[in-house]
């Protein structure tokens, strides 16, 4: 359990951190989400107390971080795999972690064969491609059994079977009850890993919901219905009662204060809409896919397919951080990701 | 899937934890990032061949003219002092890019930020290092320090001038070397935690130990009389001589080694203070 309150954070006149309050339950595997630049290092930094924030508190099991007994048993953290001597060996380089929180030796080659590492335990880190330097220190994480692990961007550098394994070893390690909590820029590998999501843009919280929750809220989410009857169709559609569904989710989201930004963009359910695409299909926005149904059959109109398509969380992500985004090429036009579609109900 | 669902259980129950993560832990981990990269032994062995090197060199070249030397300049030879004189200059350089670089590697590594994750309580983490830093170097100028003097008596016997530790001064010449080459590193760990710079910091302490008393030198002599007494690099000349009256304007060999522990002790201090109030 991470709890973090009015955290705040300048470099300068940069504000790196601003008024950021959120928590981490344990169980679940906790999406960081944030463009570059919007401050999810440095809140990691400052609950580690790396960094000293200029207000506000983080608390780890109800402690400050540096008041933990035994930091390693409690909490494993990586905000920087590179963040080693280059001289040393891998083996070495643990040791000299685990001594610090009295961890037994034994653990060292434990944790060395749980990422895999151990034929080069003894060889130098400085020849460490990056993914061996991502196994390396999340093998630094578990070396202390920790209830609270904390991985900042860990896919970075991995291929594809690295990537992978890391997803899988952070779903077990929630599923065993602990407390993940991992930042990425990669929306799409979240979207894989993560329950929740903490989206931060500028250092300001932006989102505190869960990855459905994420979702449903993107004005991306809509309906597809083929019909012989179209025109009958987009008439009933658009005198139709507005999504309850759908306000219900933003009124959730307004509920909690720190989410007030977040809501703007589930609370734009005006009237539903049916816009007519060039393939002779209907895209009905702000009506589910059960209510586009109902409604058709109070028409007798006759549907020949109704699909939800989501949003994919990228589409949704890039929607809700295009204000805060820090570093952009360009000023031509953003790329928008293709929506993805579910099966067809 | 399969490789985290078999990976589990490689991993043993931990023995349940008392009390908290303190110094111990810490000493033994600070050992083991000393010991465990090659640039520490290569520091070490430049500062035993360094030191044992230059004092044979010297001694044995003096045994070598003894007979050609003037009377004036055999009697103020100093065979402890000749003998000492390479761990005493240049062992002197080497230690201090050693003690600088136990904390400004951790920086231009970025380990730091590792070290500290892993034990929070900086002071603790500042306080191993300086102890394990300050062991480490006292053994070897120690071992730098005896070799050197034994060897050096050994290469003058042919002049019949030649020390025993058990001659006024002799054995405060060789410990002192030891001690004043281990405070020029503490000195410059204490730099280091403050510059968190390598370069930066071994051109400062360099600065200081070598280039000052050398511009202090341009001075009046009445002036560089009052100065030099408190400069630091004076404690290491007060200590090792041993023949003739010690040197007028210093003070007695003990009271200048004080004077730069406490420039040391100071900046261990300030050291300290900005490495707990600093973002790593």
């Amino acid at each position: 359990m991470i709890e973090v309150r009015g955290l705040v954070k300048q470099y300068g006149a940069k504000i790196a951190v601003n008024d950021l309050s959120f928590d981490v339950e344990p169980g679940h595997v906790t999406g960081f989400l944030g463009p570059n630049g919007a401050g999810k290092t440095t809140t990691m930094r400052l609950i580690l107390g790396l960094d000293y924030p200029d207000a506000g508190t983080s608390l780890i099991h109800g402690k400050r971080y540096a008041g933990l007994a035994y930091p390693m048993r409690e909490v494993g953290a990586l905000i920087d795999a590179k963040a080693v001597h280059g001289g040393r060996s891998a083996y070495n380089h643990l040791l000299c972690l685990a001594q610090t929180n009295n961890l037994p030796k034994r653990r060292v080659g434990e944790v060395l064969e749980l990422v895999g590492l151990t034929d080069v335990a003894r060889k130098r880190t400085r020849g460490f491609s990056l993914g061996m330097s991502q196994r390396l220190g999340i093998a630094g994480t578990l070396l202390g059994d920790p209830a609270v692990l904390m991985f900042d961007e860990p896919v970075n550098g991995l291929d594809p079977e690295g990537i992978l394994w890391i997803r899988n070893l952070m779903k077990a390690l929630a599923a065993e009850g602990r407390t993940v909590f991992v930042s990425s820029h990669l929306m799409s590998e979240m979207e894989n890993t993560a329950d929740h999501l903490i989206v931060i843009g500028r250092g300001s919280l932006l989102a505190d919901c869960t990855m459905e929750e994420f979702i449903a809220r993107s004005s991306g989410q809509t309906v597809r219905v083929r019909t012989p009857q179209p025109d009958l169709l987009a008439k009933a559609v658009s005198e139709a009662i507005p999504d309850a569904t759908r306000a219900g989710v933003a009124t959730a989201a307004t509920a909690g204060a720190a989410t007030a930004g977040a809501a703007t963009a589930g609370a734009a359910t005006a009237r539903p809409t049916a816009t007519t695409e060039a393939d002779g299909s209907l895209t009905v926005h702000g009506l589910t896919a059960a209510q586009v149904g109902d409604l058709a059959f109070d028409h007798g109109v006759r549907l020949h397919e109704l699909t939800v398509v989501r949003a994919s969380l990228e589409a949704a992500f890039m929607e809700l951080t295009a204000d805060s985004v820090e570093y952009r090429a360009g000023e031509g036009p953003a790329e928008q990701p293709a929506p993805v579609s579910e099966g067809a109900i | 899937m399969a490789t985290t669902t078999q990976a589990q259980p490689i991993l043993s129950a931990l023995p349940p934890a008392s009390g908290r993560a303190g110094f111990g832990g810490t000493l033994a981990s600070e050992f083991t990032k000393i010991r465990s990269v090659r640039s520490t032994y290569w520091t070490l062995l430049v500062l035993l061949v360094v030191s044992v090197g230059i004092g044979a060199a010297i001694t044995g070249g003096t045994a070598a003219s003894w007979s050609h030397m003037a009377p004036s300049d055999r009697a103020s030879f100093d065979p402890t002092q000749a003998s000492v004189a390479g761990l005493f200059y240049l062992g002197q350089l080497v230690i201090v890019v050693f003690g600088a670089m136990t904390l400004t590697a951790e920086y231009s590594t970025g380990m730091i930020r590792t070290s500290l994750t892993a034990m929070p309580r900086r002071t603790v983490v500042y306080a191993a290092k300086a102890t394990i830093f300050a062991i480490v170097a006292l053994v070897v100028t120690f071992v730098a320090a005896f070799i050197s003097f034994f060897l050096g008596q050994l290469l003058l016997s042919s002049t019949h001038d030649t020390a025993t530790l058990s001659q006024p001064n002799v054995l405060r010449a060789v410990v002192g070397s030891a001690l004043y080459v281990t405070l020029c590193g503490l000195f410059a760990f204490a730099v280091g935690a403050i510059v968190r710079h390598t370069a930066g910091t071994i051109t400062a302490v360099i600065g200081v130990l070598f280039v000052v008393p050398i511009l202090a030198h341009l001075l009046p002599q009445s002036w560089y009389q009052d100065v030099d007494r408190w400069l630091p690099d004076a404690a290491g000349r007060a200590l090792s001589v041993t023949v003739g009256p010690p040197p007028g304007h210093l003070f007695s060999a003990w009271n200048q080694f004080a004077v730069f522990a406490v420039y040391t002790a100071v900046l261990l201090v300030v050291g300290a203070v900005l490495f707990l109030k600093r973002d790593a």
